[in-house]
């Protein structure tokens, strides 16, 4: 009978030591094992990286002056010194046409546009100001709709009806029209705006970056908003308004935390969607000015090329592709990982 | 419900009121946009210019030039445009409106079938190789910009591949009204459909795929497993219709806007003279007047289409039923 009850026990040193986890350890752990979503944060990170070290490609690689036209220039094809803008063909030689890709990194590797620009460098450019506005303008909309729905829904009352009212009426005029009307505003004043003592420039990339993220601030400000509702409602608030909390501990403590998740899910959806409604500003020309480039712009620039050569419209359109699918999955990825059974969950089927 | 339905359409009308007159304030107070030096052509004198704010109520204050806008669009209907000489502003986007609506409807019956078969297919054949595959092609439409999309078909079907037989049915870049040409207007048509509702495609089918898992979790789908129901049946007849809700309100507000002038992009890329593709027009060239109607006209419509989605839901839904 000893024998048996002595073997019941395990030695205390062999017993697992239960371990509390924080969690947005946990979470960040589910996320690090998600493969798919990794590759896609790494292909992401890549770009980015790749459009950061423009001058360099720009200076070192290409050997060009990146946004400077290069009508008159010339380059080596196979040897041979060859002029950027080629004679148009056909019986009376008229018109322009730039070289096609040469696939030579050193040498045009996109083929030149319309200014003799390199493509491929001109694209790296491009991703920078794109990349500058989504992000900046998604993590701009990002927190100022949670500023928004903090105070919306924490003091709720009138206050939230008012709130909320203004964001459906922004919601409700035409997304677009809206942006075309602040666009077109903001850009006839070609000399730039006076805020007191800040002067920006109407070529600035500030001014795409703040109207974006106006026009997505209902948007984000929905979800989260309801967010703030059900977590003011929960036991744990109350408890800590009884123990004589102050709103600002009651915000930041209790409220915030619980729903910076629903943000942080956002975020990634968030940037792919500013990211896609650049390029199509930027296209229609009310989006980023020269001299500044963008993918959106690169685009627009090839529409008279596009039959000729193909690639200067091509190419940045496949970056675009890239880009907001990487920032989709990993979306994904990171909604998977913070919250399993949320009801926000679309399509994952990894 | 009726107090709900009468209280949603009053904060409709409310609504436009609101947007035309930011609109108005948006555009009339901007100094440096001064229409009557817009309308006096070159070099005028300050007589001319003086005569044409007289004649066009330039020189009212705002909020009677507002009242006369409002009231040459709606009961006059004879809003004149800045930049086209004598041009009337409604009746061009009357003329307009088919355009759009041929196009916007055309790809909104793509999309909603095609998304309900991928939806419906990806959650069927969940746990094969086709959930991820149709997954994936979701996504990429999700991620591929219009404006590419658009310019890619064209250099097929206008470009390189024209002479083949793949892309020679397709008629040069524009929109060609139902009654001049019906066959004209349908292969004109079908590039721009396709391309619009590449996007649509991809999210509706991942929000239906959504839903559809969501929803096979309930109680109610279990007894009809259990009752020994095939599981195409299963899910086309009892999960489908309450999957449905989320679709059918997303799809009212992405018509509406669609309708109100965010097809602007396709219409651009493919040459069609539709409500979108004036907007350009009327922002390009500052011209007021048209663009405080096509402003009009989309928020009409978006607001409109809002107010019967919440109706539609609360309808649909009866746990739903509204403050």
């Amino acid at each position: 009978m000893a024998a048996i009850t002595e073997q019941v026990e395990a030695p205390a040193d062999l017993r697992p030591e239960v371990v509390g986890r924080n969690p947005w350890a946990l979470a960040a752990r589910r996320l690090w094992r998600n493969r798919l979503a990794m590759a896609a944060l790494i292909l992401f990170v890549l770009i980015v990286v790749a459009c950061l070290a423009a001058p360099f490609y720009a200076y070192h690689v290409a050997h060009v002056n990146p946004l400077a036209p290069n009508l008159n220039g010339t380059t080596v094809i196979n040897g041979k010194v060859v002029p950027v803008m080629q004679q148009g063909g056909g019986t009376l030689k008229l018109g322009e046409t730039p070289i096609g890709p040469t696939w030579d990194p050193a040498h045009y590797a996109l083929g030149a546009d319309d200014l003799g620009r390199d493509v491929a460098t001109l694209i790296l450019y491009g991703g920078r100001s794109s990349l500058l506005i989504g992000i900046g303008s998604a993590v701009l909309c990002c927190v100022g709709a949670t500023v928004i729905a903090l105070i919306a829904g924490f003091f709720g009352g009138i206050t939230d009806s008012i709130l909320s009212r203004i964001m459906d009426i922004i919601w409700a005029f035409p997304v677009f029209l809206l942006l075309f009307s602040i666009s077109t505003e903001l850009l006839t004043h070609s000399q730039g705006f006076q805020f007191g003592p800040v002067h920006v420039s109407a070529s600035s990339l500030w001014l795409p970056t703040i109207i974006i993220a106006f026009i997505y601030l209902p948007y984000v400000y929905r979800p989260v908003r309801g967010q703030v509702l059900s977590v003011v409602r929960k036991e744990f608030v109350e408890a800590a308004i009884a123990s004589g909390a102050s709103n600002l501990r009651l915000v930041f403590s209790e409220i915030l935390p619980n729903v910076v998740s629903t943000v942080i899910v956002l975020l990634p959806l968030m940037i792919a969607t500013t990211i896609l409604t650049e390029v199509a500003l930027s296209f229609l020309s009310i989006g980023v000015q020269p001299p500044n480039v963008s993918w959106g712009t690169i685009i627009s620039d090839g529409e008279d090329l596009l039959y000729t050569r193909p690639w200067v419209s091509i190419a940045p359109g496949i970056m675009i592709v890239l880009t907001v699918l990487a920032l989709n999955v990993l979306g994904d990825g990171v909604r998977d990982a913070l919250d399993p059974r949320s009801k926000l969950r679309v399509g994952a089927a990894w | 419900m009726l107090t709900f339905i009468v209280r949603r359409l009053l904060w409709t009308v409310l609504v436009m009121f609101v947007i035309t007159v930011l609109t108005f304030l948006i555009f009339f107070k901007t100094p440096g946009v001064d229409p009557a030096r817009a309308l006096a052509g070159r070099s005028p004198s300050p007589q001319t210019l003086a005569e044409i704010r007289a004649s066009f109520g330039l020189n009212r204050p705002l909020p009677i030039q507002y009242l006369l806008m409002m009231k040459q669009l709606f009961v006059t209907r004879s809003l004149v445009s800045y930049s086209n000489q004598g041009l009337l502003v409604v009746p061009e986007i009357a003329a307009a409106a088919p355009a759009t609506l041929s196009l916007v409807f055309g790809a909104a019956v793509l999309w909603v079938v095609l998304a309900i078969a991928m939806g419906v297919a990806a959650a069927l054949l969940r746990g094969t190789l086709f959930d991820p595959v149709l997954m994936i092609l979701a996504l990429i439409g999700i991620s591929a910009p219009v404006v590419w999309v658009g310019t890619l078909a064209n250099y097929f079907s206008q470009g390189t591949l024209h002479n083949t037989f793949l892309f020679s049915w397709v008629p040069p870049l524009g929109y060609t009204p139902f009654l001049q040409s019906p066959s004209l207007w349908f292969k004109g048509l079908i590039i721009p459909w396709i391309t619009l509702s590449i996007l649509y495609i991809g999210f509706y089918a991942r929000v239906l795929r959504a839903n559809l898992l969501e929803v096979q979790n309930e109680d109610f789908v279990r007894t009809a497993r259990a009752k020994g129901l095939r599981e195409p049946r299963v899910v086309v007849r009892h999960t489908l219709r309450n999957s449905m809700i989320t679709f059918v309100s997303l799809f009212g507000l992405d018509f509406g806007a669609l309708v109100a002038g965010g097809a602007l992009i396709t219409e651009v890329v493919f040459g069609i003279h539709g409500v979108g593709f004036l907007t350009y027009e009327a922002f390009q060239s500052l011209d007021l007047p048209t663009i405080m109607a096509v402003v009009v006209f989309g928020a009409f419509f978006i607001v409109l289409f809002n107010a019967l989605v919440d109706i539609a839901y609360a309808w649909l839904d009866p746990r739903v039923r509204p403050t």
